[in-house]
Formats: structure tokens, sequence, C-alpha cells
């Protein structure tokens, strides 16, 4: 039996939470907005070729700045569900993009053979950030939003 | 709703923020672009050059020979060579915007054949007023004024007219005329030109910019 008092302050709770999720949601789509835009910026303002593990991230995240509205209008949580698959496999590419760029991985597992080298560095900021280095920080900060959504949403 | 304008405000925002970016991305490579294209225009690797090389200070002088603060300026540019031994080197471009002065740049440009350019240039600097009186040319009488050089003086009559030398010249006059080089002498150091005219602001452009290429 519930009364009625703790009856209204599970609803004033879940509306909380739903409140957070929504939160947690649109930032996610910021940073995959933000990420989206700044990959065409680089290959379609300044020109620079993306390489082959650059379009397989590409593919997992440009799908994202429209499905996550979609989650977002009206809000729902379990819109976790349908993104966070693409962002891990996003993220898991991109680990191994930069690991590449450090030369961890070894040369004969190396999948890009045409075009742009993926071990090439295009940009490098303050002499450590690279584009890869950007994905992957981009793709973990999406994969922890949706986690955290996951788990602050009751369902 | 409210959410809604959040969203909608942030992909507003997001995309004028790609645009301007586009936009400013692209103005600043045009600017580039523009200064690599000026920089051709400027030192031509064919303009008779003095200095060293590898010194990093270029001095570019659109010269007219008939020109009387070209003259003065001569003595200016070298005393400044020899104060910054192996930092600067001059290059001598044309503006002849005095009637008859492209005939006395082609006649400089074919004593360089000879070997005798800097020597050419100095002795008709020099003799300015005596070839060029009250600011007009008279070509017949440079020749007196190259007779001591050891030049072949024949052959300077004859190199003068080849199409490689004309084209030396119309070159120069087009690169000054795109430049915007109105009067003479214009200086550029290190693709900048004089904020103002005069021996001071030479002087302070050329002190920057060894200053700055030689910290």
């Amino acid at each position: 039996m519930i009364s009625k008092p703790n009856k209204q302050r599970a609803t004033t709770h879940r509306a909380r939470a739903q409140d957070l999720g929504w939160k947690l949601v649109f930032a996610c789509w910021l940073v995959t907005a933000v990420s989206t835009l700044s990959a065409l910026f680089l290959s379609e303002v300044m020109n620079l070729p993306p390489c082959v593990l650059c379009w397989y991230q590409r593919i997992f995240i440009f799908p994202l700045v429209l499905l996550l509205p979609v989650g977002l209008f009206p809000f729902d949580s379990k819109v976790v569900r349908y993104a966070l698959p693409l962002s891990a496999i996003g993220w898991s590419i991109a680990l191994f993009h930069v690991l590449l760029t450090y030369g961890l991985i070894p040369e004969s597992i190396r999948p890009c053979t045409l075009g742009v080298p993926c071990a090439l560095n295009q940009i490098e900021w303050f002499g450590f950030v690279s584009i890869p280095l950007l994905s992957l920080l981009g793709f973990s900060v999406i994969n922890a939003l949706l986690i955290a959504t996951h788990f602050k949403v009751p369902k | 709703m409210k959410r809604k304008t959040i969203f909608l405000a942030s992909a507003v925002a997001l995309v004028a923020a790609f645009a301007i970016g586009t936009l400013a991305y692209q103005s600043q490579e045009a600017n580039a672009a523009q200064a690599v294209a000026r920089d051709t225009l400027l030192s031509r690797a064919y303009a008779p050059t003095a200095g060293p090389a590898e010194a990093k200070v270029h001095i570019v002088e659109f010269l007219d020979p008939a020109c009387d603060t070209c003259r003065s300026f001569y003595p200016f540019v070298k005393r400044m060579m020899v104060a910054n031994p192996g930092k600067i080197r001059v290059s001598i471009r044309y503006a002849p915007f005095h009637n008859n002065s492209d005939y006395v740049v082609k006649v400089l440009e074919a004593t360089r054949k000879q070997g005798k350019y800097w020597e050419s240039l100095e002795a008709l600097l020099i003799a300015q007023p005596s070839w060029a009186p009250n600011h007009s040319p008279q070509p017949d009488l440079v020749w007196v004024q190259l007779a001591g050089l050891g030049l072949d003086l024949d052959r300077v009559r004859q190199d003068m007219n080849t199409p490689e030398i004309t084209q030396v010249v119309q070159q120069d006059i087009a690169d000054a005329k795109a430049l915007k080089v109105s009067q003479t002498p214009e200086f550029f150091v290190n693709g900048k030109p004089m904020p103002s005219f005069g021996y001071e602001q030479l002087t302070a452009l050329v002190n920057n910019a060894v200053a700055t290429a030689y910290p």
C-alpha cells in the first residue's frame, strides 16, 4: 500500500530523473553534432582527406546526430538502447585508430592500404592532440553520457 | 516548448558556427594565397641582387636610374648593408617613370651581361645630373659615363635590344603596377613597404627586419 504523499514523492522523483535523462541525452547530442560538424569541416573546408578508419568512425557518429533528437522529443530513455551499439563500435574503432597512430599496433594488421595512411597524423595540436585522439575523446564522452542515462533514468 | 527552444537554438548556433568558421578559414586561405602571389611579384629570380643569397633580410628596391631621390638613397642602402654584414641582400627592380628611363634601364641590363652591372649603376647614379639634367634623361649622354668601366659598348648597344631584356623591363613595369608602386624609390623589406616615405622609416623597417630575422 502506498500512501498518497509517498505516491506524489515517487512521481516528482520520476519527473526529476526524466529531466536529468533529457539533459544527458541532449548533452550527448551536442557532442555528436560538434563532432560531425568538425569532421565535415576537416574534410570539406580544410580539404583533409579522411582515411579508411576515419570513414568507419564517421559511419558510427553521423547517424547519432539524427537518432538522438528522436529520443529527445518526446523524451524516451530507450534511445540509449538504439544509440549505444553505434557509439560503442565507433569508440572501439577510434581506440584502434589511436593505438595505430602511436605505433602500438603492428604494421601487418593495419587495414588501410589505399588512400591516406591511417597512421599519418594530419593535424597535431599542442604536439599530441590528433584527429583520432579527438574522435576517441568524443566517443568516450558519448558512451559515458549514454551509460549514465541508462542507470539514472528508471524504465 | 522550452526544451524545443533550447534544442533548436543549439542546432542553429552550431550550424552558424560552422558557417562562420568556413568563411573565416576561406578568407585566411585567400590571404595566404595573396601573400604568396605578392611574394612572386616582388622577388623575381632574374632581378639583379647584391649581398649573400642566405641573408634573411631581403630589400627589394623599385628604382628609376633617372630619379634623384633614388640617387640619394643608394649610398644610404649600401651603408645599411655594411652595418649589417651578411644579413641583408638587395634586389633592384625597375620603375622607369621618366621619359627615356627605359632606355637607360636597358643599357644597365646589358652591362650585366658583361659582369659590370653594379659599377655601371653606380657610375650612372653618380653622374646622373650630367646625363639627366632637369629630370629629362638624354640617352646620348649616357654612353660617356660608361666609358671608363672596361665595357664593350658596342656589345652593350646590341644586347640592350634583345627580347630578353625588353621582357625584363616589361615584367618589372607590370609588377610595379600590380604592387601599386607609384613613386621611386619604393622599398619592400621582406615584403613590407615603408609606412611613409623617408630615411628614418626605411631604417626602422630594416632594423626591425634584422632584429626579427636575427634575434
